[in-house]
């Protein structure tokens, strides 16, 4: 192949898991934080795929597929939070939102 | 000659799609986590997310990167949207409030990460990583998706659409709860 190597993606996906781990850890705000979550799992979706290509099986796409399902469900419950949150007029706020109380 | 030309030229193509593309990607994630408005923040995540469906067809998966566009930057980055709006701009400022050492604990423990993730697969790998299998044409197109997901990974796909029904009845849910108002709230003394 001449185009970049496997280890080149493995870099960048490695980058994005480390910004999304940042934002997950400096940010307060829960929607940000979903945000971040994405990108973790994004970086995880391309190490798959890059694996899945040097390989030259599937089962690493597949699996990222999944993924991105789980990802989806993982926003429809979290979003579903931020909007029974939003009604009760709780602040979202991470550091707020102490205790399991709703 | 020429097919060595034409080799060369491709190659150089793909360099430059992929340098493109790595670029965009990573600006667009450290957007993300520092824009102080969510609504940014999400406009920063669909470009991220384009920039990402382009390596993915760098890798041949023309099916996750259609799936990628589809889905995330299309269905769910809608959803994100929707709902930022609806909650309204609450703006923060990223690196400011809070002690600074929890700020710089992040700083280091997500930076410790990235160096684990990196020397642990350099490690493991090594120069394994420099050459690719050769892949036939059909690697990553639809058919052959839709055949490994219907004979080889039928669990997987059956457990998948389970998990997201349970996340649409959860949804549901979690905002059919919220309408009523809720007893316990008023207990708390925070009257209306």
């Amino acid at each position: 192949m001449s185009g970049p190597g496997v280890a080149w993606y493995l870099g960048i996906a490695a980058f994005l898991f480390g910004t999304g781990a940042l934002g997950v850890l400096v940010r307060r705000n829960v929607l940000i934080v979903l945000l971040s979550l994405e990108i973790m799992l994004n970086g995880a979706n391309l190490a798959l795929i890059a694996f899945s290509r040097q390989v030259g099986n599937g089962d690493g796409q597949i699996f990222a597929l999944a993924v991105m399902a789980i990802a989806a469900s993982e926003v429809c419950v979290g979003l579903g939070l931020v909007v029974a949150l939003h009604r009760r007029r709780l602040a979202l706020d991470v550091d707020t939102l102490s205790e399991l109380r709703g | 000659m020429t097919p060595l030309l034409a080799a060369t030229a491709g190659g150089v193509l793909v360099w430059i799609v992929w340098v493109a593309a790595g670029f965009s990607c990573l600006a667009s994630g450290i957007a993300v986590v520092s824009f102080s408005n969510p609504f940014y923040s999400a406009l920063a995540l669909i470009g991220n997310l384009g920039s990402l469906a382009v390596l993915y067809l760098l890798l041949s998966a023309e099916f996750g990167a259609a799936a990628q566009v589809l889905v995330y930057a299309g269905a769910v980055m809608v959803m994100f949207l929707f709902v930022i709006a609806y909650v309204g701009p609450r703006l923060e400022t990223p690196w400011a409030g809070g002690p600074s050492w929890q700020s710089l604990g992040a700083v280091l423990a997500a930076g410790s990460l990235l160096v684990e993730i990196v020397v642990v697969i350099g490690l493991k790998a090594g120069g394994r990583l420099s050459h690719s299998d050769r892949v036939n044409a059909t690697f990553g197109s639809p058919a052959w998706i839709g055949r490994l997901f219907l004979t080889d990974h039928l669990l997987a796909f059956e457990i998948t659409s389970i998990v997201l029904l349970i996340a649409a009845v959860g949804g549901v849910i979690l905002g059919a709860h919220a309408r009523r108002p809720a007893p316990p709230l008023e207990t708390t003394g925070e009257a209306q």
